[in-house]
């Protein structure tokens, strides 16, 4: 009995302890799985959804689902409309960040707070607030209607939406790495003898260009793909007020299915390409912040 | 309660941070693993505390009063830890901190709460913080927060205590301060404690024991006194203190340094060749002329009085910097000003001879 | 409130990017907000109150606030699991994973509006399994919590990540061999450390979930007291030309998207207090 007991304790070798901060290997299989599988049945499966049903009639549908005058019309306007958003949007933060993060005054946390504010604005809100102002029962409707301006209903109004839904996109990237980054580098060119202008355009934007970038895509995805608070202000006017998104809600509407997933998809394509540029810069964005951060820390 | 590591080798992917070290730590004793960073005394520690494991090998074994703990978890080996910066819970009181491992322990091993209490204001006593039980962390400075890793890390009555370069994140005064409150603590409670350093005047002055370590291998093992004034290695003896450095020649069983001729009876037997000569700045004199015995000559380059000795920096006739320690008296004496010329005379030497192996 | 002043400083241009922001902001911000609450304001106090407390309007409060909470404790919940596993795990795939979590963010709510609708409904890939056990996923209040979760979940994911790869492992170790087990160290170190991200990451969730407007309506229905969300409400004013109506329940909703706002900074003040001199 005691020889058979002896044998029982094996002599393991060692060093077969797991580490202290780990836990056991089915529990971190099964947290895996457990996120993995949840990330696929709520991202993945819809993003699938969005292709097959684009392609349930063939590619012949999908294209001339594409290439339907209202559907060109909507593409044309959305590009429009992001081409004058996002580069209002892109000043505004390079000169916010700049008056924010180089500058001291006082009421600075109230104005970053400001800034962020459209992002708790509801979209159909970001829309309503524009209607009260331009519409024709709102304050300024009626003046601007018999001077000819239409701006609800119109493209003006759509402009205005994706303004303000992007809003914050491109300083609230900016304003913390520029105050983390300081003054000094720019106090250095401006001993060298660099002109203000110099000073930015030479050493303060290299070193905020991936944050810039990071921005710029991030609103650039959300002003293609804005729907409730353009809905509000565009009338939906087939092949006029017509944005790609309002477009895929029209055609759905009318049971166009293939034809609204059809247009869908560009959406999402545009989504893959948002996420990948969005990867690589955050790689870029995080290697540039650790070299600028090395030396600080070494001198501990 | 003795510590003993044998043949522990650990590598973190193609870099050896263990190869082989073997170490034994009696009961009740202080020791002081000592070493440049990146020698692997903090991973022999954890390795010693279970938070890292070493490399396979069926011959590697850790062992606590003589029995294996080899293959048991960090919890199971009551190791007190003391972290280089304290890892205090920093959302918790400073005594839900003491008082975490007791509160962790399975129901039936838990103390009752006023058993509890006695124990960490105890505990608190000990590390002179009373009344401050009710601070957080962050309210403490870090000198406090030290005291009260440690008194966590007693709470539990561990049966060894491991500190990891506990004051290298404080600053010259508070670390002395907290030094020989250390070591009077340890005359207390006679708990075997390692402890991880690379401060040699710590190791010197707080350890009973110094293990000095070099590139993942011990170097040298002994009392504060051996392993200063007995450095078995050359790498010692450059760690430990300040060190003149000489290249000089085995000729005929003696040592040639210049003009300098040393006897060496260690090396008698050494072939001819090169050899390294080393000369502790307060082991050398200077004087202003020669007195027949063999010197080296120099020029005074620098003169240094300010401390507890006079600090001479000197350049011999071949270019090498020497730095000589005089007593306060002895520097007033010699009236030393920069440019003189002077001769510098040894009064101990030790000199390394390259291992044949090469 | 004095008005704005600067230290001095030796860099150029504060005038006129101070000058810029300041306008550009009040005109496409802070103005039209301004106009809302004005002609919210102007609709008068009876009239406010019959509007945002009509038994419709009160219905969808209940239905947007429950549908938000639940999405948001959902996500709370998947989202922790999700960001541990991305900062504690290596597995294959794991930075294409990364990667989608940020899908909800920049797939346009319209888009995941019908996918998710094509999915959940009777015939879709996930509502002909869930029709024979008689729950109705695609036009119910369960289709809204779905939608809701789906565009709230990067929220929990973003806000937990650092915060998990700021922890200090010597935290766990110091746990670990004071005798604590992994679940010890998980209840009393971990989860503590980062419940203000963890509440935060929550908060937003439910902020946005709120305000959601583009992937909810396609997946509801939008029937009557059943399954109609208030942003829906306010555009089906909007739509009867009923402008005073529409301004008085968004003024309600931005009211409390303005409170989650504070509390969220709140919030973050709380947790940067509590890390604040401890290194």
């Amino acid at each position: 009995m005691e020889a058979t007991l002896n044998k029982a304790i094996p002599i393991r070798p060692a060093a077969r302890v797991r580490a202290a901060t780990e836990e056991p290997l089915w529990v971190k299989l099964s947290l895996i799985g457990l996120s993995v599988g949840f990330l696929m049945l709520f991202l993945f499966v819809p993003l699938l959804a969005v292709f097959t049903e684009a392609l349930r009639k063939g590619i012949g549908a999908y294209f001339a689902s594409l290439s339907d005058p209202a559907a060109l019309s909507a593409i044309r306007l959305t590009l429009i409309t992001v081409a004058i958003a996002v580069p209002l949007n892109l000043a505004f933060g390079l000169a916010a960040s700049w008056a924010i993060a180089k500058f001291e005054f006082r009421g600075k946390s109230v104005l970053i707070t400001l800034i962020d504010l459209p992002f708790a604005v509801s979209p159909v809100i970001s829309g309503l607030i524009y209607v009260l102002l331009f519409g024709m029962q709102g304050w300024l409707g009626p003046w601007l209607d018999s001077h000819g301006v239409q701006i609800i209903f119109a493209v003006p109004g759509i402009v205005l939406a994706t303004i303000f839904v992007t809003f914050p996109f491109v300083a609230r990237e900016l304003i913390p790495l520029m105050q983390e980054q300081g003054t000094e580098e720019e106090q250095a060119a401006v001993t060298l003898g660099a002109s203000g202008w110099q000073t930015f355009w030479r050493v303060t934007l290299p070193n905020v260009k991936w944050a810039l970038l990071y921005g710029v895509i991030l609103s650039n995805a959300r002003a293609m793909g804005e729907f409730g608070a353009v809905s509000v202000v565009s009338g939906h006017i087939r092949g006029k007020t017509n944005t790609v998104p309002l477009h895929v809600e029209i055609l759905y509407n009318e049971y166009n299915f293939v034809a609204a997933f059809a247009v869908a998809s560009l959406l999402a394509l545009l989504a893959l390409v948002t996420l990948a540029a969005k990867s690589v810069v955050e790689s870029r964005l995080h290697h540039h912040s650790q070299k600028t951060l090395e030396p600080a820390t070494a001198e501990e | 309660m003795s510590i003993e590591v044998k043949h522990i080798g650990k590598s973190f992917g193609s870099f050896a941070a263990l190869r082989d070290v073997s170490l034994r730590v009696n009961d009740g004793e202080l020791v002081a693993l000592l070493g440049p960073s990146g020698s692997g005394k903090t991973t022999l520690l954890r390795i010693i505390a279970g938070l890292e494991t070493a490399d396979p090998n069926p011959r590697s074994e850790i062992l606590f009063h003589d029995a294996s703990v080899t293959n048991r978890s960090v919890g199971q080996r009551r190791v007190g830890f003391v972290f280089q910066h304290y890892a205090l819970f920093r959302h918790m009181s400073v005594f839900e901190n003491i008082a975490f491992g007791l509160r962790v322990r399975p129901r039936n091993e838990r103390p009752s709460n006023p058993e509890l209490r006695d124990r960490v204001n105890h505990l608190l006593k000990l590390i002179q913080l009373e009344g401050f039980g009710n601070r957080y962390p962050s309210q403490l400075s870090g000198g406090q927060r030290q005291r009260v890793a440690l008194a966590r890390a007693l709470a539990v009555e561990p049966k060894v205590l491991l500190l990891d370069e506990p004051f290298g994140a404080l600053d010259a005064k508070v670390r002395q301060g907290l030094r020989t409150w250390l070591r009077k603590l340890h005359d207390e409670i006679h708990l075997t404690s390692v402890l991880v350093t690379h401060d040699q005047e710590e190791a010197l002055e707080v350890a009973d024991r110094v293990v000095v370590m070099n590139q993942a291998r011990i170097e040298q093992v002994g009392t504060p006194d051996e392993v200063f004034h007995r450095p078995a290695t050359p790498f010692v003896m450059e760690f430990l203190g300040q060190v003149n450095v000489f290249r000089g020649r085995v000729s005929g069983g003696r040592v040639l340094l210049g003009e300098l001729a040393l006897d060496h009876p260690r090396h008698t037997a050494a072939r001819d060749g090169s050899a390294t000569v080393y000369m502790r700045p307060h082991e050398l004199d200077i004087k202003l002329s020669r007195n027949g015995a063999p010197s080296l000559a120099a020029r005074v380059v620098r003169l240094n009085p300010a401390g507890s000795v006079a600090k001479v920096h000197l350049r011999a006739t071949d270019g090498a910097d020497i730095q000589v320690d005089l007593t306060l008296d002895r520097f007033h004496e010699l009236n030393l000003a920069d440019g003189d010329d002077v001769f510098v005379y040894p009064k101990n030497a030790r000199v390394f001879v390259p291992d044949y192996a090469i | 409130m004095k008005p704005i002043r600067r230290k001095y400083s030796v860099l150029p241009g504060f005038g006129l990017t101070m000058g810029y922001t300041v306008l550009y902001l009040s005109l496409i911000v802070l103005i039209p907000l301004t106009a809302l609450l004005l002609k919210s304001a102007s609709v008068g106090w009876e009239e406010f109150w019959r509007t945002v407390s009509s038994p419709s309007v009160v219905a969808s409060y209940k239905l947007t606030f429950g549908a938000s909470l639940i999405a948001a404790s959902i996500n709370a919940l998947f989202g922790f699991v999700v960001a541990w596993t991305l900062v504690r795990y290596r597995f294959p795939g794991k930075r294409l994973v990364d990667a989608m979590v940020d899908l909800p963010f920049a797939l346009p709510t319209a888009v995941s509006g019908i996918a998710l609708t094509a999915i959940y409904s009777r015939n879709g890939w996930i509502g002909q399994y869930l029709e024979p056990l008689g729950i109705k996923a695609a036009f119910s209040p369960l289709g809204i919590v779905i939608a809701l979760t789906f565009i709230g979940l990067p929220f929990v994911v973003r806000t937990l990540q650092p915060a998990l790869e700021d922890l200090e492992k010597e935290n766990e170790e110091a746990a670990a061999s004071l005798g604590a087990s992994r679940l010890q160290s998980f209840r009393y170190v971990i989860l503590p450390a980062v419940l203000p991200a963890l509440l935060t990451g929550f908060a937003m969730s439910f902020a946005r979930a709120l305000g959601e407007y583009g992937s909810v309506v396609f997946i509801s229905g939008n029937m009557p007291m059943k399954t109609e969300i208030t942003s829906l409400l306010i555009v089906s004013k909007l739509e009867q030309y009923d402008v005073a109506g529409a301004t008085a329940i968004a003024t309600v909703m931005l009211l409390a998207s303005f409170g989650l706002l504070l509390a969220i900074n709140l919030l973050q003040w709380w947790s940067s207090q509590r890390h604040r001199g401890v290194a």
